[in-house]
């Protein structure tokens, strides 16, 4: 089953830890063959929010929700279960630094 | 589930029902991936025991039984199901639910499901108040009714807290598994904190039904004691040692109508002995592990009261070193206070007295009304009648359980009646008889 693990931290701590390590750690995931896919994020300064309302698209500046820790990057994992994943997600660098929520993917039904 | 008759094999199978249920569902579970379809199934076994026990005679593994005919049950369940075609030669089929002889059935691999079914209702993934509901409901097989009044809890909401507990297991593919190695120190933890929730919930009941509250207690002493057999790791015996020490002064700890009486005022002959004997054992055996935690710490400090005659008999010198101990493994102010009251029955209740006031200092403890009850009473041993009077009303402005609220007065009035009685051992036997019916 995927899951993704969502990497939150503090706009200040984004560059606490060095890319090298986040990069080391998703070379690990491919390795290993559990990686489907790992992205860093910008900054929430650079974002973006789309609503479309009665048809009509509507474009607002940040993030949907301000918050404390922000969004910071993704890594989309095949796990066997949640502990699998939670596993993986503690060898996730900037863990030590914010947080990751690991949430199951959710298969569309036709 | 089971109908109680007079019927000799409708008995029996009330009494497989009480030994082996929860064993039962705990492979069940595991056979067929999900607690509720495994729920329904052992219902289904029992349901096929009390029909064919009767006319076969109970059978030589009546455990064994019931989880191949759950099994059966199930499967065929599901596949009725997906076909949408009802069969109605069920009843017949399900004879067919022999003993096997395959692996799932033997002795380890049973056992290994209980402690699955523990570690996965007690999984740090599943809300705190979600893991004690479901551990009670599924390990310990109260009934949701039985919780909720427990807790104090609607119904509904138990019930809910549940449901979504359960779907949570199946939608992010929480594993029936035992931690490895690795993980086990801190998953283990996970459940010692709900058995100790549990327990303490019945034991320091601040309103509703006593009895269901002992009961709760009980129920912890139980499920530790099932943890302890399977997983005989040093602070899951701590844990079991303590909860049997606290357990072993329930009778003395409140008079008949329901006032708390403190420890060194307890009538100590009314102590369970067999408790103590038992958990006194269990602390020695879980120090010489020299892996023990914070609960084996707190048993060891419970066990050394219970070893002495009374108050002043009390090897307080042991008993500050304990908490020194602890303090270590898990610092906290509430240990912190504990030592002190400990260090002022050994080196006099001014210093105690000091101790408290350096935690206030600091701004812990502020509103934690056993710091304010503690303070007043080393304030009333050493006639600082004022001091005393002023802690007494913060901890009484404070406290919210009833018995504990009248207590605390009896205290502040005894207080007011006395006031420049000499302080001393004298004086707090006195007022302790007054509190014993």
């Amino acid at each position: 089953m995927k899951y993704l693990c969502l990497v939150y931290l503090e706009e200040e701590k984004l560059r606490a830890v060095p890319d090298k390590e986040c990069m080391a750690c998703g070379d690990g995931f491919r390795k290993t063959g559990v990686l489907v896919s790992a992205e860093a994020l910008q900054p929430v300064a650079t974002a973006a929010t789309v609503r479309v309302r009665n048809g009509k698209v509507s474009v607002t500046d940040g993030p949907f929700a301000e918050t404390k820790e922000q969004l910071a990057g993704f890594y989309l994992l095949d796990a066997a279960d949640l502990n699998d994943a939670i596993q993986m997600a503690a060898k996730i660098p900037p863990a030590r630094e914010g947080s990751v929520e690991v949430r199951p993917v959710r298969d569309l039904t036709p | 589930m089971v109908v109680s008759t007079t019927d000799p094999v409708h008995e029996a199978v009330s009494a497989v029902y009480v030994e082996h249920s929860r064993r039962v569902l705990a492979t069940l579970i595991r056979l067929l991936g999900d607690f509720d379809v495994a729920e329904e199934a052992l219902h289904d076994a029992f349901r096929a025991a009390l029909e064919q026990w009767p006319r076969d005679g109970i059978p030589a593994n009546p455990r064994a039984w019931l989880v191949s005919a759950g099994r059966f049950k199930a499967i065929d369940g599901l596949r009725r199901r997906s076909r949408f075609d009802a069969l109605d030669d069920v009843g017949a089929r399900a004879d067919v639910a022999v003993i096997d002889t395959a692996a799932w059935a033997d002795e380890e691999s049973v056992e290994d499901d209980r402690l699955r079914l523990i570690f996965t209702c007690c999984h740090p993934a599943l809300a705190p108040d979600a893991q004690v509901a479901l551990t009670l409901r599924e390990v310990c097989g109260l009934t949701t009714e039985q919780i909720a009044q427990a807790f104090l809890t609607p119904a509904p909401t138990l019930a809910q807290r549940i449901v979504r507990a359960k779907s949570k297991i199946r939608d992010a593919r929480i594993p029936y598994q035992v931690p490895t190695p690795a993980e086990l120190p801190g998953r283990l933890d996970a459940v010692l904190r709900v058995i100790y929730l549990v327990f303490n919930e019945g034991y320091d009941a601040s309103s509703g039904d006593r009895l269901t509250r002992a009961d709760l207690s009980a129920e912890a002493i139980r499920l530790g004691r099932l943890l302890a057999q399977l997983l005989p790791e040093p602070e899951v015996l701590g844990l079991l040692a303590l909860m049997l020490l606290h357990e072993s002064r329930r009778e003395s700890r409140t008079s008949p109508s329901g006032e708390l009486i403190r420890l060194d005022d307890q009538d100590r002959s009314r102590w369970d002995r067999a408790m103590i004997i038992e958990g006194a054992r269990l602390v020695e055996q879980a120090l010489l592990s020299r892996r023990f935690g914070s609960y084996t710490i707190q048993a060891a400090i419970s066990a050394v009261h219970s070893e002495a005659a009374d108050a002043a008999a009390t090897d307080w010198n042991e008993i500050v070193g304990l908490y020194d101990a602890l303090l270590r493994t898990d610092p906290s102010p509430v240990i912190e206070l504990n030592r002190a009251v400990a260090v002022a029955m050994r080196d006099g209740a001014h210093v105690g007295v000091h101790l408290i006031d350096g935690i206030f200092a600091r701004g812990d403890l502020l509103d934690y009304r056993l710091a304010h009850a503690a303070r007043a009473d080393l304030c009333r041993r050493i006639g600082r009648v004022e001091d005393a009077r002023a802690s007494y009303e913060r901890a009484i402005g404070l406290t919210k359980q009833e018995p504990e609220r009248r207590f605390l007065e009896r205290q502040l009035a005894a207080l007011r009646s006395t006031d420049l009685v000499e302080p001393g051992r004298a004086v707090r036997k006195s007022s302790a008889k007054t509190e014993k019916p």
